[in-house]
């Protein structure tokens, strides 16, 4: 039997600078037996290991038919990403995963796709951008809201600008500070509901960021007469296991890296936005 | 297999199973007196029994006393027992190695125990590996860890005939005798002057096979009842009797949270001596040349401030939402994951905790009403 804790050797493929403080690698499994048979879902993550460091979970990026390769974009906030920024191509990680479950994308065809995302928080929903606009007729409307605290935090403009180009696709995005050529609107993303157009019956919505904002943003949608099981929203907690026995990640009954990261509002409904959970 | 009938073993016989147990290939554990608490250490010989010794046992106190009685087990357990064979306090999970390219390579530690027989287990400590094995082993993510010692393991329980004051499993369902198909290979009941002895596995018969056996008479029998019966009497905390997994949900904002608080130190001794509790964290142990790096898990606390840490939030920042977190998952969300109660009843989280908080009086407090539908 496999054993769940060992990490397998990846190289750095590529490295993207994205910001001051977020980098993409781009990762092949050394071993290129395993590299043919690894699948991830969007919304799942792994275990990035820095020699010498320790682990630290990821979202996964790329596309899940892509086959060659593995991207995850890293925001530095602690001792792992610190160094993980430093490493350059060439250089080798530790992979374990994909670990959890991802977006229903199953479920998402044929739907409209609702993506809202709040602060640095939106790599995880980026995946599902990404799959939804590279197969564009499997669904319905994609409506994108995405606020950030200043309009220098927002990662990938062009990509937003390139979106909102696209047919059948609205693109809304917010900061709460604005900078001198920002093309966008000024204020908190949950404010802008008013100029989505939600066809409540025939939208599954996608959530990653602050937990009130997403908490807010689905009470919202709820009013719009969406139910609570195709809210969907992608939980962070401390995850150093990933497969459901160090007990870190627990979020009342949940572990949030085997049921989660990505959960229904109705199984998380009486826990989010609450304190000490 | 069914457990087997139970035959008279003298006391003065007892030598004779621990050299048949280490005869077998098994390290034997057995419990001692050391450091003013019972404890399981290697066991060679029946003199270091802790013979004639007692507990007493309250809410942050636990001493123990002698007497002159001749019973090897005549007390209530001591702050660990299997957990910590299993499911180790700190462990290499696997070790990485850097060569001069930069090439990493993964080599996992999965150990290589010597068979185990630990004589003296009680049953509050089966129920206790039980739920563990639920944990490690019966998800889709097997611990490789966790099963090499679990498979080498090979347990002589003890019916608990003197219950300590904090312990409470008539009320959790497991205890103080150990029922057919709790786990054990054999299962010794003390009287006074020897044991009523049971196999319940294939290994344990072997080892009875071993062992001078006799027929056990009717008084024999009407002892070991009595002496249930009079441990299950000993017993007086209770659980609420109402549906207390449902209850504690609905009362995660009540005001006892805040009041517990304020006597909890959140030191986590609770969690250290609870045979089920589970929560570990892994870390990262490079060596002084750079060449090689330990990844290792140790046993973690929900009362740590890392426990719920994040990149810079801390999710349980306030002791009252450590507590809150402990006996909701103890009681309530482990139903949920595990489809049991956390709780086994042994008590050791009331003797241990150095405010005396007592689970089963909290738990009162909290879910005193019948919880709505």
């Amino acid at each position: 039997m496999l054993n769940p804790y060992l990490p397998r050797e990846a190289e750095i493929v590529e490295r993207i600078q994205e910001s001051a403080t977020i980098f993409t690698l781009r990762l092949r499994f050394t071993d290129p037996d395993h590299q043919a048979q690894y699948r991830f879902e969007p919304g799942q993550f792994n275990m990035v290991y820095l020699y010498g460091v320790g682990e630290v979970a990821i979202s996964i990026v790329s596309d899940p038919e892509d086959e060659s390769i593995c991207d995850h974009t890293i925001r530095i906030v602690g001792r792992v990403t610190r160094g993980l920024a430093k490493l350059q191509a060439g250089d080798r990680v530790g992979i374990r995963g994909p670990f959890g479950r991802g977006w229903p994308l199953q479920a998402a065809e044929g739907r409209d796709v609702l993506i809202v995302t709040g602060g640095l928080g939106c790599a995880p929903v980026v995946s599902v951008i990404n799959y939804v606009t590279q197969r564009r007729e499997r669904f319905g409307r994609l409506t994108i809201m995405q606020g950030v605290k200043h309009a220098d935090d927002l990662l990938w403009r062009e990509r937003y600008q390139h979106w909102s180009e696209m047919d059948n696709t609205q693109v809304i995005v917010a900061a709460d500070k604005a900078s001198r050529d920002w093309p966008w609107r000024i204020g908190r993303v949950v404010e802008l509901f008013d100029e989505a157009h939600i066809d409540a019956d025939k939208t599954i919505a996608m959530m990653c960021g602050p937990e009130k904002m997403m908490e807010v943003a689905a009470a919202r949608l709820l009013r719009e007469g969406m139910t609570a099981n195709m809210v969907y929203m992608s939980m962070e907690r401390n995850m150093q296991c990933a497969v459901g026995h160090c007990g870190h990640c627990q979020y009342g009954t949940h572990f949030v890296c085997k049921d989660g990261p990505v959960f229904s509002y109705n199984q998380i409904e009486s826990l989010i936005g609450k304190v000490g959970y | 297999m069914s457990v087997s009938k139970p035959r008279y073993f003298a006391r003065r016989d007892f030598q004779r199973l621990i050299d048949v147990l280490l005869d077998c290939g098994y390290q034997c554990l057995g419990p001692q007196e050391k450091d003013g608490a019972i404890q399981y250490l290697p066991l060679d010989q029946v003199a270091s029994l802790p013979q004639g010794y007692r507990d007493v046992q309250s809410p942050a106190r636990y001493q123990l006393q002698t007497t002159d009685s001749p019973r090897y087990f005549s007390w209530a357990n001591g702050p660990q027992a299997l957990k910590p064979l299993v499911f180790a306090p700190r462990e290499s999970l696997w070790h990485s190695k850097r060569d001069a390219d930069g090439r990493l390579q993964f080599v996992e530690t999965i150990p290589e125990p010597t068979p185990l027989a630990v004589i003296g287990v009680r049953s509050c400590d089966l129920a206790g590996l039980t739920i563990q094995d639920r944990v490690f082993l019966h998800g889709d993510k097997h611990d490789p860890y966790y099963a090499a010692r679990r498979e080498n393991l090979l347990l002589v329980a003890v019916n608990c005939s003197h219950p300590a004051e904090t312990c409470f499993c008539t009320a959790t369902g497991n205890g103080p005798v150990a029922e057919a198909g709790t786990g054990f290979d054999l299962l010794l009941t003390e009287l006074n002057d020897g044991y009523l002895l049971q196999a319940g596995s294939t290994r344990g018969e072997q080892v009875a096979a071993q062992l001078p056996l006799t027929d056990a008479n009717d008084q024999m029998h009407y002892e070991a009842g009595q002496q249930r019966l009079a441990a299950e009497q000993t017993m007086s905390r209770q659980l609420p009797a109402l549906n207390i997994k449902k209850s504690l949900l609905q009362h995660q904002e009540h005001p006892q949270w805040e009041a517990i608080a304020e006597r909890c130190l959140s030191c986590g001794n609770c969690t250290m001596v609870c045979p089920t509790c589970f929560c570990h964290a892994e870390q990262e142990q490079p060596q002084l040349d750079g060449e090689a790096s330990v990844h290792e898990r140790v046993w973690d606390s929900c009362f740590t401030v890392g426990h719920s840490y994040i990149h810079g939030m801390v999710f349980r920042q306030e002791t009252k939402h450590r507590y809150r977190q402990w006996l909701t998952h103890k009681f309530s969300t482990w139903h949920g994951q595990f489809d049991s109660s956390g709780c086994v009843g042994c008590g050791r989280c009331i003797s241990w905790c150095p405010a005396g908080i007592d689970v089963t009086e909290e738990l009162a407090v909290i879910c005193k009403e019948q919880p709505d539908a």
